[in-house]
């Protein structure tokens, strides 16, 4: 392994649960590594403890066994540089969009001078201007979804975590986002963790697409996604693309099955 | 079945013509149920007639009952609502406190207010203070137990998402925790307004001399069952008026949860 200091490391991560006296098993041996600016997916079935692993990264869990760093650094617990963008939007229903995305600048007691510009050129982008006053019930699953990730970016994280975001809006909406996602990252080249179960998606999105197996969860294979950026919705078409979709649909089909008999 | 229009008076209007028609028919205890005419003839000069210079010696003396009555339901809500909220909150929030004055609160929660009067009236005398005491304790304990749910009931997500922008414990029970407990504490503040009415009358009738609740009792001893009936409709379009108001209040600020989706 590389000695620089990786965006995000997971060294021998175990995790398991215990509920009445019964210990679930959700992550095994994770060794994982996502470097400064990659967009990072990880892929796999419902229920396979990635988004435990998420919750690893973002602090509001601890490994069992095992060491989760940020450049180099141990993560001891939630922090703003580690924003998360979660499957719901989880806004708060009671401050419009504008409170929204200022929360994060408003708790560290920025000067409004200094985060108001932000907010504005952030709305611009993820193209919300004018709604700036009105409140989550108002907009639509998109929107609202649009509103979590300028809420986070607004706060200029280290590493963006992002799990299945996408995930409860509807087909055309989520192409939408995809594309939008696509432009942010051009722009701001975060350091992304993509929690997906949707191997487009995963494809689309991300500089690598790590399959995990269904429950315990493990890493079973690493791909590097050598697709040429920037990266549209048309790119789903491509050959190349198709090409690499096949091998991860051959990686995952056992994974399938086995989560499917298991139960 | 329609919607609109002033259905809401026919049930009303029927029982009215019901009480007349008993009483002037004789069904029901001649000369002790008044007819709601002589009740109407009452409450009126009640309400309206010269102070001190009539035979009656409650004419001109209901607006200084009411609000001898009004003063004490709101002095001993407020109380209620100043002790109940902030301990609501710290018993919702915090398993410690929770865990020390929570029992305590179900233990002394079923004694009945009533059943307060003695020890009240031994403490406190035939004051204001015993009559506030009854009020405060009866109001209390709905809006605690309600402000406790709504704290226990706030998102997983979104007390993360605050942790993940960087909200400290204070800043995450002032600007998450609280709004959204906001629609239960409303709940229990008209349960409570509620218990306050009943508390008010309980205490007048027996320990202290003037409002509502002495009316009531001492127009009993004297045989004047038309004063007794237009005090309880007195009461209770007071307790309705104080509970519209609450609703009224909470429709306003809680604004963002009514509004919808245009998007």
């Amino acid at each position: 392994m590389a000695e620089h200091a990786a965006a995000v490391r997971l060294v021998d991560v175990w995790k398991e649960f215990v509920a009445r006296d019964r210990r679930l098993e959700a992550l095994q041996a994770i060794d994982l590594t996502i470097e400064p600016n990659e967009f990072a997916a990880i892929l796999g079935p419902s229920g396979c403890g990635k988004s435990t692993l998420l919750n690893l990264v973002a602090g509001f869990d601890r490994p069992s066994r095992g060491r989760v760093l940020v450049h180099d650094e141990a993560v001891a617990g939630p922090d703003p540089r580690r924003a998360v963008v979660f499957q719901e939007p989880a806004l708060f229903p009671w401050y419009t969009v504008l409170d929204n995305i200022s929360f994060g600048p408003r708790t560290r007691k920025l000067a409004r001078s200094d985060y108001e510009p932000k907010i504005e050129s952030l709305l611009e982008q993820v193209g919300l201007t004018g709604f700036e006053h009105h409140y989550p019930a108002e907009l639509s699953g998109g929107m609202r979804q649009r509103v979590a990730i300028a809420r986070v970016l607004v706060m200029e994280p280290e590493v963006l975590l992002m799990d299945e975001p996408f995930g409860s809006l509807d087909a055309q909406t989520r192409l939408v986002m995809q594309e939008l996602l696509l432009a942010m990252w051009e722009r701001h080249h975060q350091t992304v963790v993509f929690i997906t179960h949707d191997v487009e998606e995963a494809l689309l999105l991300a500089d690598s697409v790590s399959v995990m197996t269904a429950r315990p969860g493990r890493i079973k294979q690493r791909l590097s996604v050598q697709l040429p950026r920037p990266r549209t919705l048309e790119l789903t078409t491509s050959a190349l693309f198709n090409e690499l979709k096949r091998e991860v649909l051959a990686l995952i089909r056992d994974e399938r099955l086995r989560a499917a008999t298991e139960r | 079945m329609p919607r609109r229009g002033p259905w809401f008076l026919l049930l009303p209007l029927l029982l009215l013509v019901l009480w007349h028609v008993a009483v002037s028919a004789q069904w029901v205890l001649p000369g002790i149920i008044p007819a709601p005419t002589q009740v109407a003839e009452s409450w009126y000069r009640w309400i309206f007639g010269p102070p001190g210079r009539s035979l009656s010696p409650y004419s001109g003396t209901w607006l200084a009952n009411v609000l001898y009555s009004s003063r004490r339901v709101l002095e001993g809500f407020a109380i209620a609502a100043a002790v109940a909220i902030p301990l609501g909150l710290f018993i919702g929030w915090n398993r410690l406190v929770s865990v020390v004055v929570d029992p305590s609160i179900q233990l002394f929660r079923p004694v009945p207010i009533t059943a307060w009067l003695p020890f009240s009236i031994a403490v406190f005398g035939i004051y204001d203070a015993g009559a506030l005491f009854l009020i405060g304790l009866g109001a209390f304990y709905p809006i605690v137990v309600n402000t406790t749910h709504g704290v226990r009931d706030t998102n997983l997500v979104l007390l993360r998402a605050a942790r993940m922008l960087g909200a400290s414990q204070a800043t995450i029970v002032r600007s998450v925790v609280f709004p959204s407990a906001l629609p239960s504490i409303f709940t229990g503040l008209r349960l409570g307004v509620g218990v306050a009415w009943t508390a008010v009358i309980v205490a007048e009738m027996i320990a202290v001399k003037s409002g509502l609740g002495y009316v009531l009792w001492d127009a009993y001893y004297v045989g004047r069952m038309d004063i007794c009936v237009a005090t309880m409709f007195s009461v209770g379009l007071l307790g309705f008026l104080s509970d519209r108001i609450i609703y009224g209040v909470s429709r306003v600020v809680l604004r963002w949860r009514t509004l919808e989706a245009h998007g």
